[in-house]
């Protein structure tokens, strides 16, 4: 499917295994395009209302009325565990805010089984596919109610029923796992996906590069969610990256990429609905890059 | 006095304004109170100062002023050329590091935790560590990997694992772990002066500890040697073996013991390799008796290390009993705190094993 298709040698075409293109006779370097780089997509206005009609994902208003509340209620379960940790009673905790968006659009549009790689920002996904306030909570405290029985810091959520693997600490681990697991899916032709969370400044890492590039060489039905969000820790993303985002990156992988309105909740919807469609069925991997803001201090 | 002066006012305006605020006369002491991050910091201003080739790299070391404060006010002073922020991959800038290293300058390369240098322990080891072998002694890589190592608060399995026994086992490097602020600084700036690979293991609860440091401690020029251990108490009934935090726990636990009649001598290790062997066996011809403390785990650790030093060494035929160890649970660090608590050598632990050791 990705191979060279042959053709006549006495052509005047390069002849390389390593890639695939014309003869040039002039010298160009191609430019890294960070001034209009790739175009963000979105389907409302600032305001909230549809740009084009066709791109409405036209859901239901109870739909639509979920996404809002889960929404609001994750902002106010963040508030009140942010506060427990400024007041000592969990040791640790990293809000959501600015970001739901991401977690609701994407969530949405998955099925309930596919897997869910996270990084340790998308309780969001997690809050959309059911796991109750109670285990959020008891998790956070460590209490005995709590599923991983207090082995893990606050936020390390994991969920076996609602396949939302458990966050682990070192950045950018889940995404070659990721593309492993959607290998093995893939193997065992159950039509299901992965998803995989992951900062723009956790694509940093050598991880990273890996897992993207097995995730295409292995054909894998495997979605990749980058927020960018500006920054991570107090390091800028003029600072994390010198090219365009992470999205610029997904073809230099040979992946499908695209950049959306990370804030446009039915912009990473429609986003992620394609991607998912197409990547069980084409068995290949996509990169959505759903640019945001990071509204808290740090982290 | 000028000196004490000096550092006094610039080991920060945190000591500064607690005095103000306290109202209390100040005339500058002679010996200060100084925090364990302070020394650290002060250790590598000193050091940037007094060799260019000396630049500290790591996430937020810069701007943020350290992920844990102690580079604060380092890159205000130096600026972008000696204290760099990197992308977030620890074998990225590890590799950076030791190539630097390799092309003639003196990197301080530092780890946010030392769980996180597992992501770079290849260059730490096979880049780091064995070059100047592997090159018969021409390629020397004079670099320093500092950071945050063992438990701290709260924090879990993939933030709390100690690294001590994992480093000290390769020969080609050299691994410190300091317990107060005389060690943090003395032997950071050894470590930076020196030309090998160095693996500084610090502790996160000990950063902002204040210990009592003397004048001579605060000069531009105190070093404290490498491989060198340190008697903090002497003693005559038994030998206490430990580094970094846990050396505290055993000053605290000799103080109990000291009330019923049990004078323990409590030796701060400093270095782990080179391990000082001498100052253990000493010690033990002296007491007969010895217990290791540390916060690692036990299966191949620091302690056990001990162990097969003294029973090849001449200090076995002193032994009265056979050693103890004292150490952190076999177990990943769980979060809950009752749970975290109980995985980690307490100070009656410490106490239990002496008088187990003692047969008291």
């Amino acid at each position: 499917m990705h191979q060279q298709q042959p053709f006549d040698s006495s052509l005047e075409k390069p002849q390389f295994p390593g890639a695939s293109a014309e003869f040039v006779d002039h010298l160009e370097f191609i430019q890294p395009n960070v001034i209009s780089g790739i175009a963000v997509y979105r389907v409302m206005d600032r305001q909230g209302n549809i740009i084009n009609p066709s791109e409405d994902p036209q859901l239901s208003k109870e739909t639509v009325l979920n996404f809002y509340q889960k929404m609001t209620l994750l902002n106010t379960m963040d508030r009140i565990l942010y506060e427990s940790q400024r007041q000592g009673r969990i040791s640790f905790y990293m809000t959501n805010y600015g970001e739901e968006g991401t977690h609701i659009g994407s969530a949405a549009a998955l099925e309930s089984n596919d897997l869910v790689f996270g990084q340790y920002r998308e309780a969001g996904v997690l809050m959309y596919r059911g796991f109750p306030l109670d285990l959020f909570m008891a998790q956070c405290y460590a209490n005995a109610d709590d599923l991983g029985k207090g082995r893990q810091m606050p936020v390390h959520y994991g969920c076996k029923e609602r396949n939302f693997v458990t966050i682990s600490s070192p950045l950018a681990t889940q995404i070659p796992q990721a593309t492993g697991a959607a290998y093995a899916l893939k193997r065992e032709n159950t039509n299901r996906a992965v998803i995989c969370y992951f900062g723009e400044g956790a694509a940093s890492e050598g991880d990273a590069h890996a897992g993207f590039n097995f995730s295409a060489t292995l054909e894998c039905p495997l979605i990749f969610f980058c927020r960018n969000n500006g920054y991570a820790i107090s390091t800028p993303t003029n600072e994390q990256y010198r090219g365009d985002g992470i999205a610029a990156r997904g073809p230099g992988y040979g992946m499908l990429s695209i950049r959306v309105d990370g804030n446009d909740v039915f912009a990473v919807y429609n986003a992620t609905k394609e991607a998912r469609r197409r990547a069980v069925a084409e068995n290949q991997p996509f990169l959505i890059e759903a640019m945001t803001y990071r509204l808290v201090m740090t982290c | 006095m000028a000196t004490s002066l000096r550092c006094f006012l610039r080991s920060g305006k945190q000591a500064v304004l607690v005095v103000a605020r306290r109202g209390i006369h100040r005339s500058p002491p002679a010996a200060l109170q100084v925090t364990v991050r302070d020394a650290l910091n002060q250790a590598m201003d000193e050091e940037l100062e007094r060799d260019e080739r000396v630049f500290l790299l790591g996430e937020e070391v810069a701007q943020y002023d350290g992920a844990y404060k102690v580079s604060r006010g380092l890159w205000k002073k130096y600026g972008d050329k000696r204290i760099i922020d990197t992308p977030i991959s620890e074998m990225g800038f590890a590799g950076i590091a030791v190539g630097a290293a390799m092309a003639g300058l003196r990197p301080i390369c530092e780890f946010m935790t030392f769980n996180f240098s597992m992501q770079a322990i290849d260059q730490v080891i096979n880049s780091a560590a064995k070059t100047y072998y592997m090159s018969a002694g021409l390629q020397p890589v004079p670099i320093v990997f500092r950071g945050p190592n063992g438990a701290s608060a709260g924090v879990a399995a993939q933030h709390s694992q100690c690294f001590a026994a994992w480093y000290a086992h390769c020969p080609g490097l050299k691994v410190v772990s300091p317990w107060n602020s005389e060690d943090a600084r003395g032997l950071l700036k050894s470590a930076i002066r020196d030309d090998n690979p160095v693996v500084f293991l610090e502790n996160e609860l000990l950063y902002g500890v204040p210990f009592e440091m003397s004048e001579e401690s605060q000069s531009k020029d105190f070093t404290v040697p490498i491989g060198k251990a340190k008697i903090e108490r002497p003693g005559t009934h038994i030998t206490l073996v430990s580094h970094s935090r846990y050396v505290g726990h055993c000053l605290d636990a000799a103080a109990v013991l000291a009330k019923e009649g049990i004078d323990c001598e409590v030796i701060n290790l400093r270095t782990i390799r080179p391990l000082d062997v001498e100052c253990i066996e000493s010690s033990v011809m002296k007491t007969n008796h010895l217990v290791t403390v540390e916060g690692g785990w036990p299966q191949f650790g620091v302690g056990a290390e001990i162990c097969a030093r003294i029973m090849e060494g001449s200090a076995f035929n002193y032994l009265d009993s056979p050693v103890t160890r004292v150490t952190g649970v076999d177990i990943p660090m769980p979060y809950a705190k009752i749970l975290e608590e109980h995985s980690l050598p307490q100070v009656k632990d410490i106490i239990f094993s002496v008088k187990k050791t003692l047969n008291v």
